[in-house]
């Protein structure tokens, strides 16, 4: 009972904060949506007993990689009202709609078919069942770091391969050598 | 089956006993009541700690401080409070009204939310697990026990940068922005030095709650008499890169160029005024407490120490132990600020990310390699012990060429980007 009334509210959240992405014309309000959004989203992950899951979608997607969206946005300067009616991209929203639907049949078909009989699905569809529910006895923290790194290894190392490579790319891109002329910045230095 | 092995891991899982038969009623509003009291505890807290930070900067720069409301000034705080109360709150005509509003709160849930998750009290002598009985129900001494406690502080210590940022772009003025960039550029560089240093409590704990870590630095540790706190088991440097990454997150001095008088005027908060301004220096001196309060519990053991008032009131021991490990942190804090200069703004990047970070990295590499020496036995020498010192050894080498190696690189890029300009790095100091 208070799971679903957790989740009927949390679901709410997550919805109205999507809608909010795409609805608001300030950039700054559908940031602030985002947060709320992923907020949802964390609930929903308590909910489920993935703890350890809520707290890194809040350390990471609403705690850093908004606050980066947000730093952006103010440090160009975009932070005004946009016009919503324009639409960048000729036929953009009606292939949106078409395409999120599809997800949503989707992902639909696949919790209804799922399992032998086509039962297994309609049980983790009514709540009754966690669907990340630990496989064992020890702390999921335990499990999910074991997993890391033993049968997912090579995933994880090339997850980390592919974030250094992203490191270093970022630092040629800026370091533009034979291009335009960078202004010096060096701390104790007079320029003239 | 299934249920019956989920029921398990839940119990392990979730570590405050009155909550893991079932919750009914009465558990509702224990945890209601817990709630109220620690909301009580952390607002009185600030309000002491506005006083003390006062009265103490006073005393340090040879002044009396606040001594005219109540005994020793201590009812300062409460009348300034009342006087911002019923001042006039104005919102600027460039302002975006519902952020503005809305950023006091964001900036004071979060320092809140901590503190609900730090045991202020409880024994935990000879193995106890500090739990309590109220009322026939056997709790813990913190508001929630959470499964993966440090993160949560982690996780409020990064949401509450959102308060500082959009009161800052909320009050459509040059030097709030200036200011509230200046706090997210901060906050996002100290933030991985601070997740590095709880790690290396992490690894010593075996596990994230704020329980667990507490349980496993109660009792002496090495030759009986020196305590088992984390300070000296994770070998200091963890927790001085912990208090300094700490006071950076807390925009205090010397790391306090968000609100920095003489550039910014009061930074993010500059146009607020009132009851909201009210709001933004109580999240502040709370967000203080609840930061001294966590070192205090991840590094100095929280309410564990010997139980000298005897069996019976070893819960009473615990808090007497947690508030003077705390007022000791909170000590240092307001010393930092009244002897550190600020710091410029390169010398807080360099500090961060070339400090801080390989520091804080390279301990936690060197303390998971003496921890697999230990587990699992190298063999390389004859005994267990000799393995660990070898290790030990071994890893300093690596760790004083590593930070060699990082040096070289360092100077080395200085170097080039002056040859760049057209200057003569041996002439710029």
């Amino acid at each position: 009972m208070v799971d679903v009334i957790t989740f009927l509210i949390s679901g709410a959240i997550v919805l109205g904060g999507a809608l909010g992405v795409i609805g608001f014309s300030n950039p700054v309000h559908a940031a602030l949506s985002l947060i709320a959004s992923f907020f949802g989203v964390a609930v929903v992950f308590v909910i489920q007993e993935a703890h350890f899951l809520a707290l890194v979608q809040v350390v990471v997607y609403a705690g850093a990689i908004v606050v980066l969206f947000l730093f952006v946005i103010m440090l160009l300067g975009v932070d005004t009202a946009q016009d919503l009616r324009a639409e960048p991209l000729v036929g953009q929203r009606p292939l949106g709609l078409l395409f999120g639907a599809l997800l949503l049949a989707l992902t639909l078909g696949g919790l209804f078919l799922s399992g032998p009989g086509g039962d297994q699905g309609a049980v983790a569809l009514s709540g009754q069942e966690s669907v990340v529910r630990p496989i064992d006895d020890r702390s999921q923290i335990e499990q999910l770091g074991e997993d890391l790194f033993s049968r997912n290894i090579l995933a994880f190392q090339a997850t980390a391969l592919l974030l250094t490579i992203a490191t270093v790319g970022a630092v040629v891109l800026v370091n533009n050598k034979g291009g335009e002329e960078l202004v010096i910045d060096e701390p104790g230095l007079s320029v003239e | 089956m299934r249920s019956l092995a989920f029921q398990a891991a839940q119990a392990q899982v979730v570590g405050d006993p009155y909550l893991s038969d079932g919750v009914d009623f009465g558990d509702i509003v224990l945890a209601i009541v817990k709630a109220i009291i620690a909301f009580v505890i952390c607002l009185v807290a600030t309000m002491l700690m506005v006083w003390f930070e006062r009265k103490v900067v006073s005393r340090l720069q040879n002044r009396i401080g606040p001594n005219v409301s109540g005994p020793f000034g201590l009812l300062q705080t409460l009348f300034d409070g009342i006087k911002l109360f019923f001042k006039e709150d104005n919102i600027p005509a460039e302002a975006d009204r519902f952020v503005f509003k809305l950023a006091p709160y964001l900036a004071l849930l979060p320092a809140f939310l901590t503190f609900t998750i730090i045991p202020i009290g409880g024994d935990f002598n000879d193995g106890k697990n500090g739990s309590v009985t109220i009322f026939g129900r056997e709790t813990f001494l913190q508001v929630a026990d959470v499964p993966v406690g440090v993160l949560f502080f982690l996780a409020m210590s990064s949401l509450g940068i959102y308060g500082v940022m959009l009161a800052g772009w909320a009050s459509g003025s040059k030097y709030p922005l200036l200011g509230s960039v200046r706090a997210s550029a901060q906050a996002i560089s100290y933030e991985a030095a601070l997740g590095l240093a709880l790690a290396a409590v992490i690894l010593v704990t075996g596990g994230l709650s704020m329980n667990q870590i507490v349980q496993t630095q109660a009792g002496a540790g090495f030759g009986g008499i020196i305590p088992n706190f984390n300070i000296i088991v994770t070998g200091f440097i963890p927790f001085a890169v912990f208090i300094i990454a700490g006071t950076a997150e807390l925009n205090r001095p010397p790391f306090d160029l968000v609100e920095a008088e003489q550039e910014l005027v009061g930074g993010f908060h500059t146009e607020y005024s009132g009851i909201r301004f009210a709001l933004f220096f109580l999240a502040e001196f709370m967000n203080t407490v609840t930061v001294g309060a966590i070192i205090v519990t991840l590094f100095l053991g929280g309410p564990a120490g010997p139980a000298f008032l005897g069996e019976t009131l070893g819960w009473f021991t615990g808090f007497i132990w947690f508030f003077s490990k705390l007022l000791v942190f909170l000590f240092i804090f307001v010393w930092f600020r009244a002897t550190l200069p600020r710091f410029r703004y390169d010398q807080l990047m360099d500090l961060g990310w070339k400090l801080l970070i390989p520091l804080s990295l390279a301990w936690l590499l060197v303390l998971a390699g003496i921890r697999v020496a230990r587990n699992d036995g190298l063999n390389i020498l004859d005994s267990a012990q000799a393995d660990t010192i070898l290790v030990i050894v071994a890893s300093f080498a690596i760790l004083l060429v590593g930070m060699g190696l990082l040096r070289a690189a360092i100077n080395n890029a200085r170097r080039e980007r002056l040859l760049a300009a057209g200057l003569d790095p041996r002439e710029v100091a």
